[in-house]
């Protein structure tokens, strides 16, 4: 990497981090001031998705696996933040001990979890693993809707018990600390998908994918690689899971279901596979285009239109499975294959830097 | 012994209704490499278009339930047709593709469907026989399950036929074996893709009238919760392979009540672990080809 994009990249973050004590508006794409918590909430989201759909690009992107059952761990990360501070740990414990102890046994479970689903379904490639993801996704999504052990609430979620938060975690007042730790979570999963990336098994993965027969004729084993990868990823996104369950101070089952999955799966192609800004700036379009729309959906000019148009038009998911499937058709690559092509071709990406 | 004849029945009943939608994802698949995942829309469209129209022409009659199911036929086939025909097409050959603008259709018509009907059931008006209940060896079995079970047992062998005795049934069964060379011989077999889809989209659609009588309600959901169940009978039958989707339908669905029955409700459960067995132990299926 050449060091002005690191340079780039360190002010880019480092604006981000001012953003709560700076007083900016983009009318149209945020609700309100950035210092606003309704703001900071927003951004705070946005950024825990693209964290996510980062660590799916990895799965993905790199490893070339189309895996159904990513939310699996994103699940596992915030249902596993939520149980654990509720129920196994004492209450005597001080509040910042207590969450440092959770974060590091969810930690622990989601590499348990992810090891134990990638060293199964990896046995099986193509669209046979992408069933056997979807059908490890699918258990949890029914043992967690259907409140096993009567620990994870059913339909309504867990939520986090404040006693074990510190309180400058809590409430609408600390908005801008929380939207600090989801920013730490987004740089922390970036730089550690950057460095799979270019490690050796990174490497291996993406070779891979380009050509399995190759790596095994060369004497190295993708199965291994592969499975290194996906614990990789389902720990990273735990890690999100763990940002988002803090963030709304609760889960829902929705974190489980294949159609959570899905929406990953969409942010990471709008973005475009295999570029790692792509999976962020996905996840940052798709999460603000979805609240955007949604008060787009609700306001006078959509009420006053007729039914034909007004219908539609008020789904917001409605159109961003349409343009997901625009951008599939006509524009391969996403934002970040399109931005690539507009781009006069420099030194380094006529090399194919992806 | 009353409850074993009532939970084998039923879950035949329930394997039919999964049948009708695990066919036309065999098929396609078998054919054309690519997974739908917007099948469970063209389910819940024909369930929902069959009800807007059944009801009009008579709410709770025979007639009503006959046009519902014709209505929910075209209705699916339709919508299939336009899928091939405008979408999966212009993708000829890249099934990751297909598969992505298939898994985008099923998200932005399910978001439709629900801004046209509303996001809550709609309770449905029955056919008074089919609100019965028939004894068969001391069991009370619903009459409805009958209907379910004949009109699967019909469209099995339709297919079957319509495979067997016709020439397009024959492109088709020619093009599962072997694609290319069915091409070679210069036979245009992108005409089998969208007939292919017309078949899997009128099964799915009478699929969606039949849930609707099984259930008792219409839903824009109905349709993608169906299609989970329909995707594992299809791997667990074994992907291509129409004898296969059909058989493990029925063993799903039975394993499926009895695990509800005995197991305290752990029939999602057990047949989400039954795909995990089938699949290590067989990758291809019950009765898939050897996958390459």
């Amino acid at each position: 990497m050449s060091r002005i994009k690191i340079v780039l990249g360190a002010l880019l973050v480092l604006f981000a981090a001012l953003l709560p004590r700076l007083n900016l508006s983009i009318p149209g794409v945020l609700p309100g001031p950035t210092y606003t918590p309704g703001t900071l909430q927003i951004l705070a989201y946005a950024f825990l998705i693209a964290a996510l759909a980062l660590s799916y690009h990895l799965v993905f992107g790199v490893a070339g696996l189309l895996s159904f059952g990513h939310a699996l761990f994103f699940g596992a990360g915030a249902y596993g933040l939520a149980i654990i501070l509720r129920r196994l740990l004492p209450a005597e414990l001080p509040p910042g001990t207590g969450l440092l102890i959770a974060v590091l046994l969810t930690l622990a479970l989601s590499f348990v979890v992810a090891t134990v689903v990638g060293s199964v379904a990896l046995r099986v490639t193509g669209i046979t693993f992408a069933m056997v993801t979807l059908a490890f996704a699918q258990a949890m999504n029914v043992l967690v809707r259907r409140n096993t052990g009567g620990i994870t609430g059913g339909e309504e979620g867990v939520s986090v018990t404040s006693a074990m938060v510190p309180s400058f975690l809590i409430g609408v007042r600390n908005s801008a600390n929380l939207y600090w730790i989801a920013l730490a979570i987004l740089v922390v999963v970036y730089l550690g998908t950057l460095w799979i990336e270019r490690s050796r098994i990174g490497t291996v993965a993406a070779a891979a994918r380009e050509n399995e027969l190759r790596v095994r004729v060369l004497g190295l084993r993708p199965y291994t690689v592969r499975l290194f990868v996906f614990t990789a990823a389902g720990v990273l996104a735990a890690i999100a899971g763990m940002g988002m369950v803090l963030l709304q101070s609760g889960t829902t089952p929705r974190v489980t279901s294949a159609d959570f999955t899905l929406t990953i799966l969409v942010i990471v192609v709008l973005g475009g596979v295999g570029y790692r800004w792509g999976a962020i700036v996905g996840g940052m379009i798709y999460t603000l285009l979805d609240k955007r729309l949604s008060d787009l959906a609700s306001s006078d000019l959509i009420a006053s239109l007729p039914g034909v148009l007004r219908v539609p038009l008020s789904e917001p998911v409605f159109i961003l499975g349409m343009v997901f499937v625009l951008v599939v058709m006509f524009i391969p690559g996403g934002i970040a294959g399109l931005a690539e092509r507009i781009r006069p071709q420099t030194e380094e990406s006529a090399h194919g830097q992806r | 012994m009353n409850t074993v004849i009532l939970l084998l029945i039923t879950g035949v009943g329930l394997g039919a209704l999964y049948f009708l939608v695990a066919s036309g994802l065999s098929l396609i698949y078998g054919l054309m490499h690519v997974l739908n995942f917007a099948h469970g829309a063209f389910l819940t469209l024909g369930g929902l278009l069959g009800w807007e129209v059944g009801r009009r022409v008579g709410d709770g009659t025979w007639a009503g339930l006959i046009v519902s199911m014709l209505v929910g036929m075209a209705v699916g086939a339709l919508f299939a047709v336009v899928t091939e025909l405008v979408f999966i097409r212009r993708l000829y050959n890249r099934h990751i593709e297909q598969v992505l603008v298939t898994v985008g259709l099923g998200i932005a018509s399910v978001a439709l469907f629900e801004g046209i009907w509303g996001t809550d059931a709609i309770i449905t008006n029955k056919v008074p026989w089919l609100r019965g209940t028939t004894t068969v060896l001391g069991a009370r079995i619903p009459n409805h399950i009958w209907l379910l079970i004949s009109v699967a047992a019909l469209v099995l062998a339709a297919i079957v036929l319509f495979l067997r005795y016709t020439r397009y049934g024959l492109i088709i069964r020619a093009g599962v074996e072997n694609r290319t060379m069915v091409t070679a011989l210069g036979i245009d077999v992108r005409k089998s893709f969208t007939l292919v889809f017309a078949i899997g989209g009128a099964a799915a659609g009478l699929g969606g009238v039949l849930a609707s009588v099984y259930y008792g309600n219409v839903s824009a959901h109905q349709g993608q919760s169906m299609l989970i169940y329909a995707f594992i009978v299809t791997v667990i039958g074994g992907l291509g392979s129409l004898t296969g989707a059909a058989i493990a339908s029925v063993l799903v669905a039975v394993l499926q009540q009895f695990a509800n029955f005995y197991l305290g409700g752990t029939g999602d459960l057990i047949i989400v672990l039954a795909l995990a067995g089938v699949l290590l132990v067989r990758p291809s299926g019950l009765m898939g080809r050897k996958l390459s």
